[in-house]
């Protein structure tokens, strides 16, 4: 199981979508993929892709305009 | 016994399931467009396509005045609805020569819909044949829309992306020939419709009749370059820097700020809600940027290449905007791309004293 994080700052929805998506393919069973963005629309579409594709969403945070998603890929 | 497997594997070539691929933009029309193939036990995934001027995403939801809007991607969502995978593809490089060389032309603004629409259906045939999938669904209607979903274009579609007769438009398809997966039985015509024209009356029963009680209703479609006002700063863009091109930033930053153009060699683009003023800053390292210090005031981006006359002149424009526009005077902090700030002194501009032809 490895650990990675993804920089989707200054990006604008769907990009840190499409990003994070390009990511996933490249990890297995799993992994676990920080993404963080600055964009708050990624509270929403993150995790709305993860449950379209079965991945699990470990944990969301924000703090002073930074967005975290953590996920598991499944 | 021989005899046994050969037929056993006709039946399972008959009984395959079939797959089709759903261009969804995050509207009813190609929500109900897949349902309505999904209901003939097609699977279905989904696909949609990002060229940069995609109103769709949170390019709004930065601003304050649209904080009232659902903060989410609709095309998502509508995958969601349906229980379907959605593949989001970002095609804003291969874009570019669609909306730079259309040959079919743009509509009212800089829109190149009709071959945005072959472009699309050309790259859902690439994922189709590169996925194993048999058909691509569309949510297109006769006579919906001006350019590109009139009875005339829509054989142009089928035809110049190469999809012909394997682009199933189900909400529209008893009103055009039939096509290879209603021919060899994969689908029904019978369980597809018959609808045309610009009332949404028809889309809007059966939404009503799948059970889908919300749906976004795009105004005025979902890409921006429908949009007068962006298009036209786009060809200021242009118009500007002496060619025809553009890249993701600058497709990014046209759709946020205020954009007042004082002399051909310089824009300054003023942040007009915190939410762009986070967002733009973010290009502190690309632009020279400026903000009111002595009072509070917006975040400034200069694009272009200012002379130092120039910049006292975007200095007035910004302490304008800032709250000591009725100040004697502002100070105002200018910054490089490199971080090196200097304050300098300037009259706050009238609101007269900014002409009407600056603002792009």
């Amino acid at each position: 199981m490895t650990r990675e994080v993804l920089n989707a700052r200054r990006l604008l929805c769907p990009l840190p979508v499409i990003r994070t998506q390009d990511k996933v393919k490249t990890l297995q069973p799993g992994d676990v993929l920080a993404v963080e963005c600055t964009d708050p629309g990624v509270m929403q579409d993150i995790p709305a892709w993860c449950r379209i594709n079965g991945h699990k969403v470990l944990e969301t945070r924000a703090d002073n305009g930074e967005y975290v998603i953590v996920l598991e890929v499944v | 016994m021989s005899r046994f497997f050969s037929w056993l594997s006709i039946f399972a070539v008959m009984s395959q399931q079939r797959k089709a691929v759903a261009l969804i933009s995050g509207g009813l029309d190609s929500m109900l467009a897949t349902k309505a193939i999904m209901e003939q036990g097609v699977h279905v995934e989904g696909i949609n396509f990002f060229t940069g001027f995609c109103v769709e995403g949170h390019t709004h939801a930065i601003r304050k005045q649209d904080s009232d809007k659902p903060k989410r991607n609709n095309s998502l969502w509508v995958a969601e609805q349906l229980g379907i995978k959605l593949h989001i593809i970002d095609i804003i490089e291969e874009y570019k020569q669609v909306l730079l060389n259309p040959k079919h032309g743009y509509g009212a603004n800089m829109n190149p819909c009709l071959d945005c629409k072959i472009f699309m259906v050309n790259k859902a045939k690439q994922w189709m044949a590169e996925n194993g999938f048999d058909f691509i669904i569309t949510g297109e209607v006769v006579g919906q829309r001006p350019m590109s979903q009139r009875k005339q274009t829509m054989p142009i579609v089928a035809a110049e992306s190469g999809a012909d007769d394997l682009l199933v438009r189900p909400l529209s398809a008893q009103n055009l020939p039939a096509t290879l997966p209603e021919r060899e039985g994969w689908i029904s015509r019978d369980k597809m419709f018959g609808f045309s024209g610009r009332s949404r009356k028809p889309q809007m029963a059966l939404a009503k009749e799948y059970g889908f009680a919300d749906y976004a209703q795009p105004a005025g479609g979902c890409c921006f370059l429908t949009d007068e006002a962006y298009s036209h700063k786009l060809v200021d863009l242009w118009q500007a820097r002496g060619k025809r091109d553009y890249d993701l930033d600058d497709v990014m930053l046209l759709k946020v700020g205020r954009h007042i153009r004082p002399k051909p060699n310089f824009k300054i683009i003023v942040a007009r809600e915190d939410g762009e003023a986070r967002f733009m800053s973010g290009y502190k390292k690309e632009f020279i940027s400026m903000n009111c210090a002595s009072h509070r005031g917006p975040l400034v981006l200069i694009d272009g290449t200012p002379s130092e006359e120039d910049l006292l002149l975007a200095g007035q424009i910004t302490a304008r905007y800032g709250q000591g526009r009725d100040a004697e005077q502002v100070e105002v902090t200018i910054r490089d791309q490199q971080g090196v700030e200097r304050n300098v002194f300037v009259k706050p501009l009238l609101a007269e004293q900014i002409p009407e032809e600056w603002f792009v």
